[in-house]
């Protein structure tokens, strides 16, 4: 075929177009996402930053907006975190352990792979359901911080479970042969030599899940946790509610005070989770350190 | 063998035995969460059939379960439901698989460091700070462009769905791009391809499984979202593909029973376990499916 030379030329022009024309598109779209997220955050800025004080983080909710404050949500959400923790932390890593060390590749661990993976996809108002029938109705835990702590720790359990075995998968197989090798059992090995090498890994992961944990509302809000709460808990029965609740309930009322308190809310939760994360990032950092001979 | 040492074979043998059992527990109890969602649904919802028949449940045009004039036809909820998680897939599809082919075909290493993390923490962000955005921002925003739209709608949080999925449809599709042969790209350079038709011509054909895995995954945290829709959706049940107006999905009708004080064993609190039920099978679904798919790429690839 022959290709008159300014053919080629035009014909090479409008690839280049094309190409231009894509890199340009692309870019404004990543844009749009990302400016989507700082205009989010912006506006929470924006809406809630003049009604941060000292007095909106230890005052109680009220119901006139100015004086009302988020003590007992914020409570609320560290009692149900550090609770949840408790229940998820050692059955998940447990687990974890058990997948990767104990079962091999059995039928069985096939089928708590295939279950922890569709588990990991239920919706989370799901877990409230569970949670409603089987803590609060069941075992009649009633609305309590313990039901709320449980069903959380459900919710989570797929995510530690997953994380914590990628960080086990990364210990080398080599120490663990050197420990058998020494005469060490297959506990003592794990115990020993397995989880202090994978336990910064397994804390990161866990993190990154007990954050999830702590913006989630639709759970607590389906096993019943209290939207107006105007006391601190006082042990694992008493009533509860928890930041993200606060702020739906905030949200969802007409008046604009109470908007601006939803979105101060929003801050305090956005300065917690960023909080988080950055301690995930800081042990990540720290024990890597130390771990590596 | 002196006895202190036999002692300590068998205290070793029954620890290793105390934590093989304890370990296995701790492995088994996803499959009793399993069996509990299972169970505790199933329960409620053939209580839920005594009382209202599977026919009108699925065909009744109506969902008035908390009026004198009790309907209890799922479809206005399924059709709030799909309407938002539509809206929300026709958001993040173009936008996720660009910027998934742009990071995987196109930026460089320095870029993709940086984007990655920003588009992960988009996914990390609380579902009642979406819906704080959604009715108070975009609600807004929007009706300066469209002046019938009211307060409460499926277009706002549709759009603001979209958004939280994004990183989701993004990340998992460019690995399904990144897993492409790099041999297949070459071969289209040599015969002369621009980058632009290795990426959509081969790349995304190549990956194609992949990026509808991703896809269903998203349709699938659409359906399930909840907080964002309870905000800024409203809670009016109708039957309707109209953006617009107020609608209710089935995740929203259960936060709107929660917070009412329905006592057990009524037919109103067996409602949501009915809902439930349909939100279960549905999300169910369209994981396993999105699992199959991604099982047959990658035995593709291999």
């Amino acid at each position: 075929m022959r290709i008159e030379a300014h053919t080629l030329a035009r014909m090479l022009s409008r690839r280049r177009g094309m190409e231009l024309g894509f890199k340009a598109l692309a870019v404004t779209t990543l844009a749009i996402a990302l400016g989507s997220l700082a205009l989010l955050l912006l506006d929470a800025i924006a809406d809630g930053a003049g009604r941060l004080s000292w007095q909106f983080l230890t005052s109680f909710p009220s119901r006139k907006p100015e004086e009302a404050g988020i003590l007992s949500a914020l409570v609320g959400t560290v009692c149900l975190i550090l609770l949840t923790a408790v229940f998820a932390f050692p059955i998940g890593v447990g687990a974890a352990i058990y997948l990767e060390e104990y079962a091999g590749k059995s039928w069985f661990s096939r089928v708590v792979e295939v279950n922890i993976s569709n588990l990991a996809g239920v919706p989370s108002i799901i877990y409230g359901l569970l949670g409603l029938e089987l803590f609060v109705r069941a075992m009649g835990f009633d609305r309590s911080l313990l039901s709320g702590a449980l069903t959380m720790a459900l919710l989570v359990l797929p995510i530690i479970i997953i994380s914590s075995r990628e960080a086990l998968r990364t210990v080398p197989r080599s120490i663990r042969e050197a420990s058998f090798a020494l005469g060490a059992d297959r506990w003592q090995t794990i115990w020993h030599q397995v989880l202090p090498l994978a336990l910064p890994g397994i804390l990161t992961g866990s993190i990154l899940a007990f954050s999830r944990a702590i913006g989630e509302a639709a759970p607590l809000i389906t096993i019943g946790a209290l939207t107006y709460v105007a006391f601190l808990p006082d042990g694992l029965f008493a009533p509860f509610t928890a930041l993200p609740i606060q702020i739906f309930n905030w949200v969802s009322r007409p008046q604009a005070g109470f908007h601006a308190n939803a979105a101060a809310a929003i801050l305090v939760l956005l300065a917690v989770l960023l909080l988080m994360n950055a301690l995930a990032v800081f042990l990540r950092q720290r024990y890597q350190k130390r771990l590596n001979l | 063998m002196t006895a202190t040492t036999l002692h300590h074979l068998t205290r070793g043998r029954y620890r290793e035995r105390a934590a093989h059992v304890l370990l296995f527990f701790c492995g088994t109890l996803s499959i009793l969460t399993t069996l509990g969602i299972v169970a505790v649904l199933l329960f409620e919802t053939l209580a839920f059939f005594r009382e209202v028949p599977l026919f009108d449940f699925l065909t009744d045009t109506q969902w008035t379960p908390l009026f004198a004039d009790k309907h209890f036809g799922i479809l206005p909820l399924v059709a709030g439901t799909v309407l938002t998680a539509g809206i929300a897939v026709c958001v993040a599809t173009p936008v996720g698989l660009v910027s998934a082919l742009y990071l995987s075909e196109y930026a460089t290493e320095r870029v993709r460091r940086l984007v990655k993390p920003v588009l992960e923490v988009l996914a990390g962000v609380p579902t009642v700070v979406y819906g704080y955005f959604a009715l108070l921002f975009v609600t807004p925003l929007l009706q300066t462009v469209i002046p019938s739209l009211s307060g409460f709608n499926a277009l706002s949080p549709g759009i603001v769905i979209g958004m939280m999925i994004i990183p989701m449809v993004s990340s998992l599709s460019e690995d399904a791009m990144y897993a492409v042969p790099q041999s297949l790209r070459e071969g289209a350079y040599a015969l002369g391809s621009s980058k632009l038709q290795v990426a959509v011509k081969v790349v995304v054909p190549a990956a194609f499984s992949g990026i509808a895995a991703s896809l269903l995954l998203g349709v699938s945290r659409a359906i399930g979202e909840t907080m964002i829709l309870a905000i800024a959706a409203g809670q009016q049940p109708r039957l309707t593909l109209n953006p617009t107006v107020p609608i209710e999905t089935m995740t929203a009708y259960i936060v709107q029973v929660s917070l009412g004080d329905t006592p057990t064993g009524t037919i109103e609190y067996r409602t949501i376990f009915a809902v439930g039920m349909m939100l279960f099978l549905g999300t169910l679904a369209l994981n396993l499916v999105s699992q199959w798919i991604k099982q047959r790429f990658r035995e593709q690839v291999g």
